[in-house]
């Protein structure tokens, strides 16, 4: 079976801002293999300027990759009816819900604008229907962007993304600023539609909770590299990286007699125009060796499924985690 | 005398020839030194109140009712210029949306000078560095480079800590946060958390922070107030509100909460039924009435009365005793 999506180590370069270097292009993300099959959900986690909304973008055939494969159905992206037809059978919730809606275009026409372009047939009680999907009355249907709240706006995203039944849905946050209710129905509804009609996922979230009842398998990226991937069960339980670990151990505890004193990971990110020598995590990594330092570790298979970008990989999946979710 | 003080606060926005109560009657205090947490409904007025008392109410808002205090002065009734003065070292807001907290056309670093406008004795120069500093504080790696870059040439969790270096350049006695850690990775945000909390020991300020992150809450919140239909429905310490929640929606928000479902679920629990209607006339029961197991006739047809359960600790319920 092909996959839905499928990515073959692919690079992403972009244009480096600023003054007489602005041609210069800076590498964001390279060596990405991964792929999506038909109702599978595919989580993307990673720390914030990793690349995740970069390639999210290139996924959807918003970005040219500057080196390997992106394909949709085992069609190359560079192909231009290939793009043409993720047009229709892929959509995009993009992390900023309230920017991606056109100002001046009403809640009700936003819904059903991909219905129109796409000369699809719809009625006066469209926009209601999909409105109610995503949990909002049909009255909202005649406010504006600006008139909504943060979680108001992110549905009517989703309504809108969901609109021409994809196939494909890359969604770049989807549940950020919504309470914990309307997560649910957002995240239950996704699930129906990968059930019924196959919709493959890429999901990219930071609430790793999320992403444990979610995704069926998941990607770590660091400073634009995978640095593990494997079955979402297997990743939390015994993750192979240490980064993976420190996410799971820097979770927030909503208990408060469960408080912490010190942040599980400390230091700052490496920047991406001085990428450091060796591995891209050591300068935060609480198990950082001098060969980390040095010599640049890179994804390798640990067990059938699972991969770790980091030297110490096996080590790592032994220990037990220091702090385990519930 | 409390840092701040809102008193039966109520607001509306006309829109289309409908009146959305978006604020009904809304109290709270919070004294300096204190973390004070806002979780609650999408759409319940968070933002709105945090709006207020930013002074930033788009045109079509209305208070209707009600006073908002600022160490005695009354931001509703001051003039504009007076309010100005009192944000910077007054009030900072770390706005929902960073990209609607700077210019998309001006630099970080010019920005983020000019935000310090109240700190007449430092020339630019002096500004700047204290920008690229407070940069550092927040996690941003290379921040002489983040200073030259324009708004969208950051990513989403990068902007989001400029937004937040921009609050705390100011300073402020009251810091008011909205969800200012959505675009983070939780070991950033962790690292965002522990920083305000530092700054909170070290300046007296008190934070408002609304979030939808309850494990957020958990972490860094002394009180919680919860919100529901443009209410507060219920306030407490962090701790009562986690282990003895009393009003059925705080009771409901909690158990949602994916993080305290264990393993996997196939499907995630969800509050059945829809959002209070917020447009006037609002019904006269409880807003959560028609969602809520617990309900009693007079639930629905009359206001539920505000039960004092303890110093700061309340509920607005007809089943709670106190
Ligand atoms: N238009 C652009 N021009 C130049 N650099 C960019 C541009 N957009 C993003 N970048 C840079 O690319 C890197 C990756 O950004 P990206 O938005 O993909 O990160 P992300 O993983 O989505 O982060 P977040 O979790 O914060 O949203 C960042 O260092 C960012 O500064
Ligand atoms: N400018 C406006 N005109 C009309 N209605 C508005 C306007 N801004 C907000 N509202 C409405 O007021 C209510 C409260 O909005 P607010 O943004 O304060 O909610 P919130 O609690 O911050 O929600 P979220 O968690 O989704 O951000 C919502 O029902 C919203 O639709
Ligand atoms: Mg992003
Ligand atoms: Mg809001």
């Amino acid at each position: 079976m092909t996959a839905v999506l499928g990515a073959r180590d692919v690079a992403i370069d972009l244009p480096l801002p600023g003054g007489f270097l602005a041609r210069r292009q800076l590498n964001i993300l390279s060596g990405i293999t991964l792929s999506v099959d038909k109702g599978e959900t595919l989580a993307l986690v990673g720390e914030s300027g990793s690349g995740k909304t970069t390639l999210a973008r290139a996924m959807i055939g918003l970005l040219p990759v500057s080196a390997g494969v992106l394909e949709f159905r085992g069609q190359p992206l560079s192909d231009p009816a290939c793009r043409r037809r993720l047009r229709t059978e892929a959509a995009m919730l993009f992390q900023d819900a309230r920017g991606s809606l056109s100002p001046r275009v009403s809640v009700g026409n936003a819904v059903i604008e991909p219905l129109a372009i796409h000369r699809r047939p719809r009625d006066r009680a469209t926009a209601g229907r999909m409105l109610a999907k995503v949990g909002l009355a049909p009255e909202m249907a005649a406010r504006f962007p600006h008139e909504l709240s943060g979680g108001q706006a992110r549905r009517v995203s989703v309504a809108r993304a969901l609109a021409l039944d994809p196939a494909l849905l890359v969604a770049d946050e989807p549940t950020a600023g919504l309470d914990v209710s309307v997560q649910g129905e957002i995240l239950n509804l996704l699930a129906d539609l990968r059930r019924d009609l196959g919709l493959a996922l890429v999901l990219i979230s930071h609430n790793l909770a999320m992403v444990r009842h979610v995704s069926d398998r998941i990607a770590v990226l660091y400073l634009g590299r995978l640095v593990e991937t494997g079955p979402t069960d297997q990743v939390l339980a015994r993750p192979a990286h240490p980064y993976t670990q420190g996410l799971i151990a820097a979770e927030p505890n909503p208990d408060p007699r469960k408080r912490r004193d010190h942040p599980a990971i400390t230091g700052e990110i490496p920047s991406l125009i001085a990428r450091p020598r060796g591995c891209g995590f050591a300068s935060r990594c609480p198990f950082a060796q001098d060969r980390c330092r040095a010599e640049t570790p890179t994804l390798r298979p640990l067990a059938p499924g699972r991969e770790a970008a980091c030297h110490f990989a096996e080590t790592m999946t032994s220990q037990p985690i220091r702090e385990t979710i519930p | 005398m409390s840092l701040l003080e809102v008193t039966d606060l109520s607001l509306t926005y006309a829109s289309d020839g409908v009146v959305v109560e978006a604020l009904r009657d809304v109290s709270l205090t919070v004294e300096a030194g204190e973390v004070v947490g806002i979780v609650g409904e999408s759409g319940s007025g968070k933002s709105t109140l945090a709006a207020v008392l930013n002074g930033l109410l788009p045109d079509n808002a209305r208070i209707t009712k009600g006073a908002v205090r600022i160490e005695g002065t009354d931001l509703l009734t001051l003039p504009e210029a007076g309010r100005r003065r009192l944000r910077g070292p007054g009030v900072a807001m770390v706005l929902q949306d960073p990209m609607q907290a700077f210019n998309p056309v001006l630099t970080i670093g010019r920005q983020l000078v000019d935000f310090q406008h109240h700190l007449k004795d430092l020339s630019r120069a002096d500004k700047a560095a204290r920008a690229e500093a407070m940069l550092a504080e927040v996690g941003i790696s290379d921040p002489a480079a983040c200073l030259r870059r324009f708004p969208h040439e950051l990513s989403g969790g990068m902007r989001q800590r400029a937004a937040i270096a921009a609050a705390l350049l100011l300073t402020p006695r009251l810091l008011v946060a909205d969800e200012p850690t959505t675009a983070l990775d939780v070991t950033m945000e962790a690292q965002i958390l522990h920083l305000l909390r530092r700054l909170r020991t070290d300046h007296a300020g008190a934070i408002v922070i609304i979030t939808h992150h309850l494990g957020v809450v958990g972490e860094i919140c002394d009180r919680v107030h919860v919100m529901y239909g443009g209410q507060i429905v219920e306030e407490g310490p962090v701790d009562d509100i986690h282990h003895a929640p009393a009003h059925p929606y705080t009771q409901a928000l909690i158990a949602c909460d994916p993080a305290a479902i264990p393993g996997r679920a196939a499907r995630l629990p969800t509050i059945p039924g829809r959002p209070p209607p917020l447009r006037r006339p609002v019904p006269k029961g409880c807003a959560f009435a028609p969602r809520c197991p617990a309900a009693l006739p007079q639930c629905r047809t009359e206001a539920p009365p505000r039960v004092v359960l303890g110093p700061r600790r309340s509920a607005l319920c007809h089943r709670v005793s106190p």
